[in-house]
């Protein structure tokens, strides 16, 4: 089972309620696993601190081009939507960072001058806190596409009977690739204009592609009241309310935290985990 | 021309209330909201919509079932299990590339452009504003990013402007990267937190890596004065400008929720805080 751990906005908590629910379950004994699928910031091992045991690379097939095969024909050119294989003087040049690595290019080529050679386009680290198995993906520094890294990162810790899968924040390809296949998203929003606003956009994007989600309003008590009228007019099941609480913005300052964490919201995570799981996994909620 | 972007690497540190704060004081600017994804700006800058018009970011294959034998060639060469095996298009996979187009043998598929998102020129009290809003479930944010600083660039030199104020997107990927194309200038906006560290590092790592002056400025600076002080330091050792530390403020929510930038709203602690960055800023650029 996937549980994504969602948001229209950053910074709302994402990270931090993916955790706990993560631990939650394994402490529980469900074979649990998280998976960091924020690979533009990756941020849940600097909490949870699993020791790593492997870290994989991950490359991307791009083209690359023998020259004393190319007769300059410029059908690669024409191939490319994304304008990542141009002739200059006569010859193609390769723009790695633009390509979608389709393999339009290499497939087009009368000449068979065309190769796919693999560009690093980030890292998969692995590891184990207790029970609870975590993988995580981490973009390499000025590469732009995300979703064949989140992609990868999916393909971890497949035993795992859940696997909580925090995603990026927004609507984009990296968000959309990172909820996909999910059973049940779970948002997370601020009850701000901001949040709204940000909100309204990825429940938008969730009925869109068919996936069922319900809300978790963090530091409830912040702002007004138009986030909870939105739920109630659109049916949004709001899962929880969770204030805001000084002690635990001081104590995820410092990164050591989802554990006191869990335990001041006890009971907001039991209601988020009776409606998310309940029926669907044995022993998970208390008085099944 | 100036361009100031107003980045942070993770998301929810306050970037878009320092950007609307720092268009209200501004003069003679064009103000631009790049964070397509989860656009906000226009909550606080009140926009009058002059111009809108349709974004096509890319394409999308249509297959003509007349035409279509089902030989699989297609779901065989497409690269992101987008076809499916009633042959369907999947469009949230669709990544347009056109390969399936070009390799079928009955030239049953074609390429069809797609409005991805809607972009809009609007006016505003505080100046010109470029925005935009990707359609549901659309990718390809970098694309739509450029063409709003186009624009951005455009309208400033039609009117003699001398500086674009650009709010960012958060991360590190394409629309980021997109956003700080061509600009010589970028304030992360970052909070006391091991997160917000972690994710300013790999963020400079980026504005390094383009070559791009960058500033830095803490928000909510006493969730825990122990990190600001780190990365008051990191960015002593890395060349990046402190410009101030602007402290937990509950009039930036409010400000929010009555539709204005804080330093309009307010002049509580935040709202001269962010007074004096904006000053440091205008010094720098
Ligand atoms: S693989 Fe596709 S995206 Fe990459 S250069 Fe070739 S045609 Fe362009
Ligand atoms: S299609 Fe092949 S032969 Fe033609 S320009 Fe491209 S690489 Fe050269």
């Amino acid at each position: 089972m996937n549980i994504s751990v969602a948001s229209g906005k950053g910074g709302t908590g994402k990270t931090t309620i993916a955790l706990a629910l993560a631990t939650l379950l394994s402490q529980r004994g469900i074979h649990a696993a998280i998976l960091d699928c924020d690979v533009e910031e990756p941020n849940v091992n600097l909490f949870l601190k699993a020791d790593i045991h492997s870290v994989d690379t991950v490359y991307t097939p791009v083209p690359s081009v023998d020259e004393a095969r190319c007769n300059g024909c410029g059908k690669c050119e024409q191939m490319c939507r994304f304008s990542a294989i141009v002739i200059v003087g006569g010859k193609p040049l390769v723009l790695p960072d633009m390509c979608h690595s389709c393999g339009g290019c290499y497939r087009v080529c009368p000449e068979k001058a065309i190769q796919e050679i693999p560009k690093e386009i980030g890292g998969i680290e692995e590891g184990l806190k207790g029970n609870l198995h975590y993988a995580g993906g981490r973009l390499r520094i000025g590469e732009p596409m995300a979703a064949p890294l989140i992609k990868e990162v999916k393909q971890y810790a497949c035993d795992a009977d859940v696997r909580v899968i925090d995603c990026p924040p927004g609507t984009s390809c990296s968000a959309i690739e990172s909820v996909r296949g999910s059973d049940y998203v779970i948002l997370i929003a601020e009850p701000t204009p901001f949040g709204l606003n940000d909100l309204q956009i990825i429940v938008g994007m969730l009925r869109q592609i068919e996936v069922g989600f319900g809300v978790v309003i963090n530091k409830s008590d912040i702002g007004d009241d138009r986030v909870y009228r939105y739920c109630r007019e659109e049916a949004v099941a709001v899962l929880a309310s969770i204030p805001y609480s000084p002690e635990s913005a001081s104590e995820y300052a410092s990164g050591f935290y989802h554990e006191a964490f869990i335990e001041r919201f006890s009971a907001e995570f039991y209601s988020i985990i009776t409606s998310v799981f309940s029926g669907k996994l044995k022993g998970v909620c208390r008085n099944e | 021309m100036n361009e100031l972007v107003i980045i942070s690497g993770k998301g929810g540190t306050g970037k878009s209330s320092i950007a609307a704060s720092f268009a209200s004081m501004a003069k003679n600017k064009v103000i631009a909201d790049c964070d397509v994804d989860a656009p906000d700006l226009h909550l606080l800058l009140r926009p009058e919509v002059e111009k809108e018009e349709d974004f096509h970011g890319g394409w999308i294959a249509r297959i003509d079932a007349q035409k279509c034998t089902q030989c699989g060639e297609c779901t065989q060469l497409c690269r992101f299990q987008a076809i499916s095996g009633s042959y369907e298009i999947d469009e949230s996979r669709c990544e347009g590339c056109g390969v399936c187009a070009e390799f079928c043998p009955c030239m049953a598929i074609e390429m069809e452009r797609k409005i991805t998102a809607r972009k809009y020129i609007s006016k505003t009290t505080y100046g010109p504003f470029v925005h935009g809003r990707l359609a549901f479930a659309e990718g390809n944010s970098g694309k739509l990013v450029s063409a709003i600083k186009e624009d951005a660039r455009r309208i400033a030199k039609e009117n003699g402007y001398p500086l674009i104020i650009i709010d960012g997107s958060p991360g590190i990927g394409c629309p980021v990267i997109a956003s700080l194309a061509g600009s010589k200038a970028a304030l992360c906006v970052t909070e006391p937190t091991v997160a917000g560290l972690h994710d300013l590092k790999r963020i400079f790592e980026l504005t390094r890596h383009f070559r791009i002056n960058t500033l830095a400025c803490v928000n909510k600076y006493d969730v825990s004065e122990e990190i600001t002080a780190v990365i008051e330091q990191f960015c002593k050792g890395h060349d990046i400008t402190m410009v101030g530390t602007i402290p937990y403020d509950p009039d930036t929510v409010k400000a929010q929720i009555n539709a204005m930038s804080v330093v309009e709203y307010s002049r509580g602690r935040a709202s001269r805080e962010i007074r004096n960055i904006w000053d440091r800023v205008s010094e720098l650029m």
